[in-house]
């Protein structure tokens, strides 16, 4: 089965898809090497070049050093908020949607297919219908331009995902052992706890996967809600190149970029497959 | 069943429903607030997009009229046909690169994962990340045009970025970029789902790979076809954050999309119920994929089921 001819079409295959390779690569690499490029080296020639000197000292400077608007605090501010923003909203979102989805396929209540197939419109629901309401309720509460603000929003958001996700893993564990469970006495947190949850690391690592990716990368809600020194990374990324408009920098703005996507990249690699399992699930609904 | 409760060990003196309260909290809770405010929140836009709302939300009935304001305004029409030229290019381009990326994938080939995780890793940045460093290749000055104007090609052009006709092109190539990946992700667990049998039996029947894939395989990849196609244009109703990125809606306004004129109505011009108007449209528009698709998604269930 596994004969490796060369053949001309093999090559050709090969030649294709590390072409195609390539290009997927590139504008990492162009970010990568541009990152180590000092401001005024790239000024001279363009985006794409080898750099002379190493200029390690754009990571220091878009870490802490950078200006945006009055303050000179670097990307570290903005990083924090977005850290302090995306760990609790997906740990909360994914516990409460393990509890949901274990209610809604096994545990079993009147109304369970109503309030689910609400709760899974939520994956459609664009978040333009959703920014006026929550501008109101986030005065209301107090809670505008604050990261608890950002998030209630991602936890009540973050819930249609997370109780799809974990329903639909759920569903496939065969009732008679919940039943089972049932009839010896057990209630719904002892059956949580001793029965589901030690089935669930696949999928609740699929789910914080998900959940951490897609709010760490949110921008909407984070432009919209806060300002200035509360915002998440993505939103300080756009006002840093608004702010560096007249005298670019591009080799710190590089910089800049590659942290604020290393939180999400490194999951990526590490939890690669987890990843794609989202995807594919999220697809799936 | 019925003499569970005979076996059940002596209950606390506690009624049922006291007992059982944390529970009932734990299911109702999350789920109530989750359905209840997609419902209160869209009705609550849709209600909006009704009144003479400006600054703050106020009551009042103005009929259609902020949905025909924003109909009729320049910026929501270059945004809708944007959204027809973006959303069929962006979606064909991704379809198809995805396609051919999983059926090259798919020829038994050394470091296929290596390969494949190449393909998927921009689904991992956001938008921001990827607009801003599509904008910086893209730009005539800095970017690609720049780097082969220095190698001595001075006549080369590749300005789409700044030219008004050509800039949405700017954000089909990033999205394609970004989301090819997806199509090929599933496009490739559909190739791996095909019967073999059917394929050997062909081999054996003398049918060549191109007849293989033309009779049996590709034609079974159309149900995932269509997901992708209904998920990628999903993607692109909503787009917001990677134009913000590339061209912020510009040159002028040539890349405006749906998504920023909701923005630009509610937050920057204060225009409340057109807001309203515009992202209620927005729903409409996404309705129109999805609907159809629910429905297709029904009839397949049925069948199925039948079957």
């Amino acid at each position: 089965m596994r004969e490796r001819t060369f053949a001309p079409s093999r090559i050709l295959i090969y030649l294709i898809v590390l072409l195609i390779a390539a290009a997927w690569l590139a504008p990492l690499a162009v970010v990568v090497l541009n990152s180590l490029r000092s401001n005024e080296e790239i000024a001279q020639g363009s985006m794409i070049g080898w750099p002379q000197h190493w200029a390690w000292s754009n990571y220091l400077a878009a870490w802490s050093g950078f200006c945006v608007a009055e303050t000179c605090a670097g990307i570290r501010p903005y990083m924090l908020n977005s850290a302090l923003v995306t760990i609790p909203a997906t740990i909360f979102s994914t516990m409460l949607g393990a509890v949901a989805g274990y209610a809604v396929s096994l545990w079993r209540f009147r109304g369970d297919t109503w309030i689910y197939g609400i709760v899974t419109l939520g994956l459609f629901l664009p978040q333009q219908m959703r920014l006026l309401p929550w501008t109101i309720v986030l005065r209301d509460i107090g809670l505008i331009n604050t990261l608890a603000g950002l998030v209630l929003i991602h936890t009540i958001q973050g819930l249609s995902f997370t109780t799809l996700f974990c329903r639909n893993y759920y569903v496939a564990i065969p009732h008679e052992l919940i039943r089972a469970a049932r009839i010896d006495g057990a209630g719904f947190f002892r059956i949580f706890w001793r029965i589901i949850l030690p089935l669930s690391p696949p999928i609740l690592i699929v789910t914080v996967i998900w959940q951490f990716t897609h709010i760490w990368n949110e921008f909407l809600y984070g432009v919209t809600f806060t300002s200035g020194q509360q915002q998440p990374v993505t939103a300080a990324l756009i006002a840093l190149s608004a702010a560096v408009a007249d005298i670019p920098q591009h080799g710190v703005q590089s910089a800049a970029v590659i942290i604020a996507a290393l939180p999400t990249l490194l999951i990526y690699l590490l939890g690669g497959k987890y990843f794609v399992r989202g995807l594919t699930a999220g697809a799936v609904k | 069943m019925t003499n569970a409760a005979a076996i059940r060990p002596g209950r606390p003196a506690l009624p049922e429903w006291v007992r059982r309260l944390p529970e009932y909290l734990m299911i109702w809770v999350p789920l109530l607030l989750s359905a209840a405010h997609l419902v209160s929140f869209s009705l609550w836009t849709i209600w909006i997009s009704f009144t003479p709302s400006t600054l703050i939300p106020v009551s009042g009935w103005v009929g259609l009229r902020n949905y025909s304001a924003v109909a009729a305004s320049r910026n929501w029409q270059i945004a809708f046909d944007n959204l027809l030229l973006f959303g069929s290019a962006f979606v064909l381009l991704s379809l198809v690169t995805g396609l051919a990326l999983a059926i090259l994938l798919d020829q038994r080939i050394r470091g296929e994962n290596l390969l494949r995780s190449i393909f998927l890793y921009p689904l991992a940045v956001s938008f921001v990340v990827t607009g801003t460093v599509w904008s910086w290749l893209l730009n005539p000055g800095l970017g690609i045009q720049k780097l082969v104007h220095d190698l001595g090609w001075t006549s080369f052009k590749f300005d789409w970025l700044i030219d008004r006709d050509m800039a949405i092109w700017t954000i089909v190539i990033a999205a394609i970029w970004q989301s090819s990946g997806f199509a090929m992700a599933l496009f490739l667990a559909g190739l791996r789902s095909v019967d073999t049998d059917i394929i050997k039996a062909a081999q054996i029947d003398g049918a060549g790979p191109i007849r293989i894939y033309r009779r049996i395989i590709l034609p079974s990849l159309w149900p995932i076809t269509i997901t992708v196609v209904v998920i990628q244009l999903q993607f692109a109703i909503s787009t917001f954050d990677l134009v913000r990125a590339l061209t912020n809606g510009g040159p002028g306004i040539a890349t405006q999309l749906p998504a920023l004129v909701v923005y630009d109505l509610m937050f920057q011009r204060s225009l409340l119920g057109r807001g309203a108007a515009a992202a209620v449209l927005m729903l409409l528009i996404l309705l129109a994929v999805l609907l159809p698709y629910a429905a297709w998604r029904y009839v397949q269930r049925r069948r199925a089921a039948h079957a």
